[in-house]
């Protein structure tokens, strides 16, 4: 009984078609018949007819027909279906037998050829001997026939021909051999398909009449015959492509439901299944081709519930589970193919639930064999072989081979039954099971791995894994269950873990691979176990055992020569060859040990030591030591300094007296505190803890280091965090030295910063700042160290990152006599100011020169360096203050300017040559006192001054919006054109801050006169007039006309008074001016 | 009457998971855990176009040979998953669905609780009880 027993037989999976025998040709020897055969065969595509050719002898012997049966009322039938049947009427049975004969219609000796054509049919009858198979000639011709009618010769030679071999018209071919070879043979083979249907038809009206003979169909027999014939009908109509899906489809469920009606017992139970497999099967694969998947569900579902109860012989229970197991596994094979061809499955209904399902009937096969077939060691196969039978094969699916056609309820021998029953139970036992369930397994797998469904797939890589490990294939198994483990620790299934877990525990423990072993151990005793204490206990005992270079204790319910095995590994073990530390990168895991690092602070100054906490818990049942402990950082210069280790080299590892501090108590919180001084280098850096490493075991033998990347955290331990965060609880205060570990958070870095300097820097200043003033501030630096402080700088300017406008209009100096210019920074750095001892103070004054208005910001940054001890070490701190201060800066006063006439008017535009004034007011907008040093008009060349220009206003302060005026008297000497603008000049003024405070220096500043319109008069009239005049008293006017052209003018005067004057003297003088004057009065 | 009830948090870890004692109880926890499969495909499908009015209950998520498996979503995502024996045929889906429902009811109070932290594993009685009545009575 091989595994094979239980598949499906071929003939029954492959597609049924006719069968047409072709004799007459020699492909091995002639080219042309060569040539034929290759056209029929090549390239058999969807669109050709379902047609199996075979070319066979003539004389080939064809299987005997048996006599036909007249009466079937003594007929009990052996079996239901023959083993043979399919193939024979797949393989051997042709439905129609097509002989080749080379023959032209001309030939010379067609007497001769016609006999020998005719001797050849008749031998291809007599082998046929009363089958229904017909017979066809196909005649070779090297002559492209004419067509139809038109050759007399031929239609004369063809009907005799016909006589000659008993052969009705339509069997007769003609295939010329010319270049159209493949579309002669298509139409030919479509011809032979319409023979091989008609027997095919005949056939089933055959089978159909023996219903007639059939009058009850409550016998047993009766219905045998019933399903018999179902079946044959529906196999013969599969052939036929047109009409298979409805009408054969149709005979299979007939057959099927028969085959369910027929009465079973054990003894023809299996014979029962096998059948109601074989048209399930049939029917399920009808419904796929004719694209209703649900109807090929439905009735596998039908079928299976059928079926499931129908264990038969309870010695041979995994018979029953083997073919239910088959079942499915043929079901999912069908469905998958039918996705292949282009169905859609789904999520919930795939192949892979088949598959699962199949590999399950496996895994109880497997248990019942071990069950059932636990013999005692003496039994042996019995002789001789039950399962032998004379043929070599059985007559009928699904019989027993020890009494095949048996129909009756009892067993006709209960000795051979047994032996027979013996037989298949020592066979079963050999049987690879696990090979088979892994198989299903996969192909499971690869299914839910195409319909998302990760979690099934993991489930059943595990059940694979599982598999694996039972045929003690432990790699496989460690590898498999490997994969899924860390699917299940990320989404927290600590049951489902466990046992995958202690499955891997024991692989590892069997394969004597130490890294795993310990791996496996650590986690199935932390928190993310769901084992008992005393599991924990046992395993922890045993990872003890193991870093002591000992052999561990067996694992329970594991096979017993693999554990001999496996001892001897371990023992080879302890020689200690070969690697024997181990890193364990803990955030891959939930190890019984957490650990959380943390710098106290977020930040140390220079001059402290840097200070750190490493936290360690154990959540194992026994108290464990380590032998190391150590914590990097990101600047490896530190990490001697954070580094506890055992430095007695005693060998008993729980000796405790001594070594307390090394010894983690359960569910204790230890802390463990390093101090280190940092690297003055190192101000401004960031100092991060990468790793905490925890050594277990001894460095000289064998070890494990946990590693916890970043100072803290496994696999669970961000969910904890959360959890914990989000938590109600009240810490709880627990005894002293006790931690609640929750409370425990993170600051994996820390910053070094610079020492906090113990210096005053003040700033003594008058704001705001005037426009283009030098702008004093004094810097007061004052040393409040106890040490001197050495080497101060001072950096003062703009602050940096501001506008960048500002940048231009602001410069800085030491040197506040000279007013700055381009050439002058904003910012001006590292103003070395020498040592100060302690107490002592310095005092900087500095100028600022703001050209644009607006406020801005200042720096002033004072840097040095003194030295300081801290934990005995002398180091070097630099230290620094800023101070920064806003400045605003105005304008110190406004100028305003205009022109007058000499009577103080106002004048719109000035005329040549007459004098005129120009008036300037200065206000001051400084909220501080402005002394004006001296001021001085630069005229342009387009005016003159009428007398010396002079400083009206040298030495006046102003005081806050005050106002200083001054005037000067100008003229404009004649231009070319009449009227033309013209420019003035500049004016400058010359001031200073009036300040108590500090020396200030002069600032010039220039103001632009502005452009004035200036105008030619041809006449210039003035009038003298009294400053005032009394009633009735005259009042005498005169009046000044002046010409100043170059040529004589007439000009007329007329005086009209106002009601508040009469006239005396002449009122309408004439005159010509130049010669003379006139006068009124 | 269910064989096993399971409450799995948003995150898919179990909250709280009872079976039958008789049966295996990991092999109940392989069920609700693969069933996530589908509870994710079901939830990810009808999330977008009916976000509000979308029914909690899902439905049999899938059928083995042996169990039938229901599942229900309430909008905070957290799941609930009851599995009944697939021999049970008198079971109505509406029965399932007043299962489900006093699930529901009794899981609002337990987060009601104000001791009770979210996310943590279930330990309420009430709510213990309440899964009892609807379990398979152990023989």
């Amino acid at each position: 009984m091989s595994p094979a027993q239980w598949d499906l037989p071929p003939e029954l999976c492959c597609r049924p078609m006719a069968f047409v025998a072709l004799t007459g040709l020699d492909v091995v020897y002639n080219a042309i018949h060569r040539a034929i055969w290759d056209a029929f065969c090549a390239n058999r595509r969807a669109d050709r007819v379902p047609i199996s050719f075979k070319v066979l002898l003539g004389d080939h012997e064809y299987p005997k027909c048996r006599t036909k049966r007249t009466s079937y009322e003594w007929y009990i039938p052996k079996g239901i279906l023959k083993t043979g049947w399919m193939n024979k009427h797949l393989n051997l049975v042709p439905a129609l037998v097509v002989l080749f004969y080379e023959l032209d219609w001309d030939d010379p000796q067609w007497k001769e050829k016609q006999s020998e054509c005719a001797t050849k049919v008749e031998i291809v009858r007599t082998s046929l001997q009363g089958r229904n198979t017909k017979v066809a000639v196909v005649l070779i011709q090297k002559k492209t026939p004419l067509p139809p009618g038109e050759d007399l010769v031929a239609s004369e030679r063809a009907s005799a021909l016909c006589g000659a071999c008993d052969l009705s018209g339509k069997s007769l071919f003609v295939l010329p051999h010319t270049d159209h070879l493949v579309g002669y043979i298509i139409r030919l083979e479509n011809a032979f398909y319409e023979h091989a249907q008609t027997y095919y038809y005949n056939e089933i009206r055959r089978v159909k009449s023996h219903k007639e003979f059939l009058n009850k169909t409550t016998h047993q027999v009766t219905r045998i015959s019933a399903v018999n014939r179902n079946f044959y009908i529906a196999e013969f109509i599969y052939k036929d492509p047109h009409t298979f899906h409805v009408l054969s489809c149709r005979y299979y469920r007939t057959a099927y439901s028969l085959v369910h009606e027929l009465r079973a017992h054990e003894t023809n139970m299996l014979e029962i299944k096998t059948m109601a497999g074989f048209i399930n099967y049939k029917i399920c694969r009808l419904c796929f081709q004719h694209n209703t998947p649900l109807d090929a569900i439905a009735q596998f579902r039908k079928h299976i519930d059928l079926c499931k109860k129908k264990i038969g012989s309870a010695e041979l229970a995994f018979e029953h589970t083997a073919w239910m197991s088959k079942q499915f596994q043929s079901f999912g094979d069908l469905f998958d193919e039918a996705i292949k061809l282009g169905l859609t499955a789904i999520q919930t209904q795939n192949p892979g639930f088949y598959y699962q399902q199949a590999a399950y009937y496996a895994q109880e096969r497997k248990q019942q064999a071990g069950q059932l077939c636990s013999h005692e060691p003496g039994v042996v196969y019995p002789a001789p072989d039950p399962l032998e039978t004379p043929s070599g094969a059985l007559d009928f699916y699904g019989q027993r081979p020890w009494r095949q056609g048996h129909q009756s309820i009892d067993p006709p021998d209960s000795e051979k039954e047994k032996q027979g029953i013996l037989a298949l139970q020592v066979k079963e036992r050999d049987v690879l099971h696990s090979e088979l369930v892994i198989a299903l397994l996969s192909n499971a797998v690869a299914q839910f791995k195409k319909y998302k469904c990760p979690r099934m797939k993991s489930h059943l890589m595990v059940q694979m894994g599982e598999e694996y490990y039972h045929a003690k294939d432990y790699t496989k198994a460690l590898k498999l269950l490997d994969y899924v483990m860390c699917d299940y620790r990320t989404e927290r299934w600590w049951s489902l873990l466990t046992s995958i877990l202690c499955t891997a525990l024991k692989c590892s423990y069997l394969m004597g691979q130490v890294k795993d072993y310990i791996t496996y151990s650590m986690e199935l005793m932390g928190r993310a176990s769901i084992l008992h204490e005393e599991q924990k206990s046992r395993i922890e005992k045993n990872l003890i055992k193991v870093l002591m270079n000992e052999v561990p204790q067996p694992e329970p319910d594991c096979d017993l020569t693999s554990v001999k095995t496996a001892q001897s590994l371990w023992s080879d073990r302890i020689s200690l060859a070969g690697n024997n530390e181990f890193t364990i990168e803990v955030q891959d895991y939930v190890p019984f040990v957490q650990c959380k690092a943390k710098f106290l602070y977020p930040s140390f100054h220079i001059d402290e030591p840097v200070q750190l906490h490493v936290y360690v818990r154990a959540d194992c049942p026994h108290p464990v030591r380590f032998s190391k402990l150590c914590v990097s950082l990101s600047n490896q210069e530190y990490n001697q300094y954070c580094l506890l280790e055992d430095t007695s080299k005693e060998k008993d590892i729980l000796e405790t007296s001594t070594q307390e501090n090394m010894c983690l108590v359960p569910g204790k919180t230890r802390k463990y505190c390093f101090k280190f001084v940092a690297k003055t280098e190192d101000v401004g850096k960031k100092i991060e803890i990468t790793s905490v490493g925890l050594m277990l075991g001894r460095e000289m033998g064998r070890y494990v280091y946990l590693n916890w990347r970043g100072g803290w955290g496994d696999a669970a331990s961000s969910h904890e965090t959360l959890q914990a965060s989000r938590s109600f609880k009240r810490r709880t205060r627990l005894p002293e030295q006790q931690l609640d570990w929750d409370t425990v958070t993170i600051q994996s870095s820390t910053m070094i910063i610079s020492r906090v300097p113990k210096i005053s820097v003040q700033l003594t200043h008058e704001p705001p700042a005037l426009t283009n003033e030098m702008y004093c501030m004094i810097v007061t630096i004052q040393s409040e160290e106890d040490t001197v402080a050495k080497d101060i700088k001072l950096t003062a300017g703009l602050k940096p990152g501001q506008d960048a406008s500002l940048t231009q209009s602001t410069q800085i100096t030491v040197n506040g006599s000279e007013v700055c210019d381009d050439s002058h920074p904003a910012l001006l750095p590292d103003i070395s100011l020498g040592d100060l001892q302690p107490g002592q103070k310095i005092v900087k004054p500095l100028y600022i020169h703001c050209m644009s208005t607006g406020s801005r910001i200042l720096l002033f940054h004072v840097a040095y360096s003194v030295s300081a001890t801290v934990e005995g070490k002398d180091i070097n701190c630099k230290c620094h203050k800023d101070e920064t201060v806003t400045l605003e800066t105005v304008v110190p006063f406004e100028v305003a300017m205009k022109f007058v006439s000499s009577k103080f008017e106002h004048l719109e535009r000035v005329y040549v040559d007459i004098p005129f004034l120009l008036m300037m007011d200065i206000l001051s907008a400084s909220p501080w006192p402005i002394e004006l040093v001296n001021s001085e008009v630069q005229l342009a060349s387009s005016m003159t001054p009428i007398d010396q220009p002079q400083s009206q206003v040298e030495g006046v302060t102003l005081q806050t919006s005050e106002c200083a005026s001054e005037c000067f008297l100008l003229k404009c000497p004649p231009v070319q054109n009449g009227t033309s603008t013209v420019a003035s000049g500049h004016y400058f003024i010359s001031w200073k801050r009036k300040s108590a405070f500090a020396e200030t220096s002069v600032v010039r500043t220039i103001v632009i006169l502005p452009h004035v319109m200036l105008e030619n008069i041809p006449l210039y009239v003035h009038a003298e007039l009294p400053s005032f005049g009394r009633v009735r008293e005259s009042l005498p006017v005169r009046y000044h006309l002046e010409n100043r052209t170059g040529l004589v003018q007439d000009v007329e005067i007329g005086v009209e008074p106002s009601d508040a004057f009469m006239f005396s003297g002449l009122k309408q003088p004439q005159g010509r001016n130049g010669d003379t004057s006139i006068e009124a009065a | 009457m269910a064989v096993c009830i399971a409450v799995i948090a948003k995150e898919n870890y179990p909250l709280y998971i009872r079976s039958v004692p008789t049966q295996g109880e990991l092999k109940f926890h392989y069920t609700v855990h693969t069933s996530l499969d589908v509870v994710e495909e079901k939830i990810s499908g009808v999330g977008k176009a009916l976000a509000d009015q979308r029914e909690l209950y899902l439905g049999l998520l899938y059928p083995t040979e042996d169990y039938k498996v229901y599942g229900y979503v309430t909008n905070s995502k957290v799941k609930f998953v009851i599995v009944v024996d697939s021999s049970n045929t008198s079971l109505r889906d509406n029965e399932i669905r007043s299962m489900f429902r006093k699930l529901h009811n009794s899981f609002t109070d337990v987060m009601c609780n104000p001791f009770y932290n979210p996310g943590d594993p279930i330990q309420s009685k009430a709510f213990d009880s309440i899964v009892s009545t609807m379990m398979v009575q152990a023989c």
